[in-house]
């Protein structure tokens, strides 16, 4: 209940769950096809601004597609991109950490090793790389981000495994003559749980982010699947005559991308304050 | 007393590297450094000390969870060391202080007391949970509470489900690292009165740590204390309190405040300074604090010499 009085947190539960709902049940949301093309009704501006018409509440992009049916689709892509990766990128992290953590010596010393030479990797450059090379969908990019995103789960787990390593229940499960794998799976995970599900909501964000940019640079998801990031990129060239189509997009990115930092951060809080992880 | 006893300890040494700062060359700290005794079975040997004396790192290398660094550590005629963890789980099992940090918060009671029995691996869940009950109703838990989390448990009910763990496998020795002293003092008795139940009902070998001496003088029947890793005395219970031979030891006794309040804290003649670890003296390791120390304490290690009741370690002692 102690959750609720979080302003932040509520407000990021509020947008996230909004965003997922959105995401999940987008064929029924949808007031027209976000595909079908009508070059009679190019760039109809949104609600607000002169020239509106009625069934387009946000207007229509440069080859006449529903704006707002897009951007609906688009939280499909962004929340897709999001958690898949963030899954993927949990596990690799998550496997490395602890392993690093529990093990200590060498292992730990590969296990650092790896983070380091990560974390010299210059993200754009090698997602750029590995599109150029394996050509662009929704998989790869999925697969690109998990392979690069795992550093900030593996130092996390590992510096939570160390602590956790050295508590008497962990030594009680030693003299209980348990195996290493269940001392991990039963007495350590449980207890590093908490700090890795806030890395994981960062990890959601900046994976959506950088989905967006890929997708700019035209190395994300293909066209015409309506990403956000590939919004922004198609609408920007016709930015000074009709800015609402890359404001709208980019507004959604933030509002998104935003709720979910809040929800990051109320979670950190909550357990910080909250009893002993 | 040395040999056939259900823990033989033999010479164990176990030193720690420790690095201060980034480019200072690794010191090595021998938190114990040749320890030797036996406890037979049925016996409770308590081992007293003060703070970095090396008593857990002791309890440890006993549990087998740490290995000695020289030396050997027999449990019913067997090295600890190359048992299997099963079987070695199945010996020896630990209490330790702490109960807010010796269960694990994320599991039930239950499945805590349930743990060393699934580690076996070969028992029926059945069999287990018939076992776990009967094991909660000994150390005075409902069932109830077996279903709650550590965390909505006081420290006395925690300490009771850390001896139910401990005992659910019925081992043989129970090695308590200063089982009462995380615990109010009103429930340090129950604890106490609960653990010598147990022993005499089920035949438990005890190793009973603790700074506390009034604690260990109730319990032990055989006491050895401690002094930077080394055993500088050890008899029988009653010779050590009735009259204690090594001056450490009667520093520790006379260090123990009097119930009555205006005596103040009373004066133990060992000076302020702590032993470090990491820098053992030479000669006797305790003549730096030591009242009555003469000349030979500072450049002779004494030896192990003959008192009524057991041994001590003090020059003072064999002349």
């Amino acid at each position: 209940m102690r959750a609720l009085r979080n302003a932040g947190l509520v407000t990021g539960a509020l947008i996230v769950g909004a965003a997922v709902a959105i995401a999940l049940f987008a064929p029924l949301l949808v007031p027209h096809d976000p595909f079908a093309q009508d070059l009679s009704r190019r760039l109809i501006p949104p609600f607000w601004m002169e020239g509106a018409r009625a069934g387009h509440p946000l207007g229509t992009d440069q080859l006449g597609r529903d704006y707002l049916s897009r951007l609906i689709y688009g939280a499909r892509i962004s929340m897709l991109i999001g958690i898949a990766t963030t899954i993927a990128s949990g596990l690799i992290g998550i496997a490395l950490g602890v392993a690093g953590g529990f093990f200590g010596g060498r292992v730990d010393d590969a296990v650092l090793f790896a983070i380091t030479a990560r974390l010299s990797i210059p993200l754009i450059l090698v997602a750029l790389a590995i599109v150029s090379v394996v050509g662009s969908s929704l998989t790869v990019v999925v697969m690109t981000l998990g392979l690069l995103l795992w550093d900030r789960f593996a130092v996390v787990a590992r510096v939570a495994t160390m602590q956790v390593r050295n508590l008497d229940y962990v030594a009680a499960a030693w003299a209980a003559g348990c195996s290493k794998g269940r001392i991990v799976l039963r007495e350590i995970l449980p207890n590093i749980l908490s700090p890795l599900a806030v890395v994981a909501t960062l990890e959601v964000a900046l994976a959506i982010l950088l989905e967006a940019a890929l997708s700019f640079l035209g190395l994300g998801v293909p066209p015409p699947l309506p990403s956000w990031g590939l919004m922004i990129a198609e609408g920007k060239d016709y930015m000074f005559f009709s800015p609402w189509v890359i404001m709208i997009p980019g507004v959604a990115l933030f509002i998104v991308v935003f709720g979910i930092n809040l929800l990051g951060d109320g979670l950190r809080d909550l357990l910080r304050t909250g009893r002993v992880a | 007393m040395s040999g056939g006893g259900l823990i033989d300890v033999r010479g164990v040494k176990r030193s720690f590297r420790v690095k201060q700062g980034l480019f200072a060359a690794a010191r090595h700290v021998a938190a114990i450094d040749d320890v030797s005794f036996a406890v037979a079975p049925g016996d409770v040997l308590g081992i007293v000390g003060e703070s970095g004396c090396g008593k857990s790192t002791l309890a440890r290398v006993i549990l087998g969870l740490l290995p000695p660094t020289a030396g050997e550590v027999l449990v019913d005629g067997r090295r600890i060391a190359q048992m299997d963890r099963r079987e070695r789980a199945r010996l020896i099992q630990p209490v330790f202080q702490d109960p807010f940090s010796s269960l694990n918060p994320r599991r039930r009671v239950r499945d805590i007391v349930a743990m060393p029995l699934d580690a076996q691996g070969d028992r029926a869940g059945a069999e287990v949970a018939r076992r776990v009950d009967a094991m909660l109703e000994r150390v005075g838990l409902s069932a109830a509470q077996g279903q709650r989390y550590p965390a909505e448990l006081s420290g006395g009910q925690r300490q009771r489900v850390a001896i139910a763990r401990a005992l659910v496998l019925e081992p043989r020795i129970v090695v308590c690292d200063e089982p009462t002293s995380a615990l109010d003092v009103s429930v340090q008795a129950q604890i106490l009165n609960l653990l010598a139940e147990l022993r005499r009902d089920l035949g438990l070998t005890y190793l009973f740590i603790s700074h506390n001496l009034a604690v260990v003088e109730h319990v032990a029947t055989e006491v050895a204390v401690m002094y930077l890793g080394r055993i500088v005395e050890r008899r029988e219970t009653a010779a050590l309190f009735g009259a204690p031979a090594h001056p450490y030891t009667k520093a520790l006794l006379a260090s123990v405040l009097t119930p009555e309040p205006g005596l103040g804290i009373p004066d133990t003649g060992l000076g302020d300074t702590m032993p470090d670890p990491s820098n053992v003296p030479p000669g006797c390791r305790f003549h730096p604090r030591c009242p009555v120390a003469i000349a030979a304490c500072r450049s002779q290690a004494p030896a192990l010499t003959r008192v009524v009741g057991g041994q001590a370690e003090c020059h003072l002692v064999a002349s």
